[in-house]
């Protein structure tokens, strides 16, 4: 292991992070729900009568944020370079997997830790460490193998 | 007045996710690239959220409801089941291949990825097929109510 010192972040990280923590702790207090993003739009899916609105909205909220936060700032630098083969087996599996799982990195690894739910460490323990292996086998093994074969 | 206040706490969660590089894939996976030149950034977003969230949860849990009405509604399963290590393992690997989780994709269809796009149609499909093969083999509800 190296450090990437020239892409490491710590102020914008840390100030990120305190600002999900404060929208998951809003989101809590006023609404009374768990700000996991996977259960939010997966519940939708269920159309759920009377539970819908708010989830509309948050979901409208998070996709408003790239162009509002644009009026007031720069956004840091983002891109995605995968195929759309590769986008929609990522997807689809981000899509069940966090259904099973029941949540995804904000609701097990934002909310769960912030209650100090072991079902949600062991959750975040559990796609940290294959995403963890999932990197290394696609970077470092089947990008090395086909690079030697060709 | 709740759709109101979930529109900007969504705006905000969002702001923060850009902020912090979680809506740029290739930092993602540069995070999770442990044997790569790694980028340790987004454990720090972790510890920035749950610093922020866990003396907040603390307090809130102490109120008798939510500010705006209607009950604080926590999950209640407390299983760690194959169930919930299976989807875990399986967000996981779609996670470590593109970089993207749920929150990030719909910041970047936002801003008008195509890539994300085609990612939260997948997303939809994966997440509709879960709920197809429940409502085929129905099992105890309240144990598969989702957490987050």
């Amino acid at each position: 292991m190296s450090i990437d010192w020239t892409h490491f972040t710590p102020l914008s990280a840390v100030a990120g992070g305190a600002l999900i923590g404060a929208s998951a702790s809003l989101l809590l207090a006023l609404n009374g729900r768990i700000a996991g993003i996977s259960g939010i739009v997966g519940g939708l899916l269920r159309f759920p009568r009377g539970d819908l609105a708010w989830r509309i909205a948050f979901v409208a909220g998070l996709a408003a944020a790239g162009p509002v936060y644009r009026l007031f700032a720069v956004p840091p630098a983002s891109g995605v370079t995968h195929s759309i083969p590769t986008l929609m087996l990522a997807g689809l599996l981000v899509g069940l997997g966090s259904r099973y799982g029941a949540g995804c990195t904000s609701g097990h690894g934002v909310c769960g830790l912030a209650r100090l739910s072991p079902r949600s460490l062991a959750a975040t323990l559990g796609f940290m460490v294959v995403g963890f292996l999932t990197v290394y086998l696609v970077r470092h093994v089947l990008a090395s193998s086909v690079g030697a074969a060709s | 007045m709740k759709a109101v206040s979930a529109f900007l706490i969504g705006l905000l969660f969002g702001a923060g996710l850009i902020l912090a590089g979680m809506a740029n894939p290739t930092k993602v996976l540069a995070f999770l690239d442990l044997a790569g030149s790694w980028d340790p950034s987004l454990a720090l977003v972790m510890a920035g959220a749950i610093a922020v969230a866990a003396p907040a949860f603390a307090l809130i849990r102490g109120l008798p409801h939510a500010l705006l009405g209607g009950q604080i509604q926590l999950p209640v399963s407390s299983a760690i089941d194959l169930r919930l290590i299976g989807g875990s393992a399986m967000f996981g690997i779609g996670w470590g291949i593109a970089g993207i989780c749920p929150g990030p994709d719909v910041v970047l269809l936002g801003q008008g990825s195509l890539a994300a796009l085609v990612f939260v149609a997948a997303m939809l499909v994966g997440m509709g097929l879960f709920e197809w093969i429940e409502a085929a083999a129905p099992v105890d509800r309240a144990l598969a109510r989702p957490a987050a």
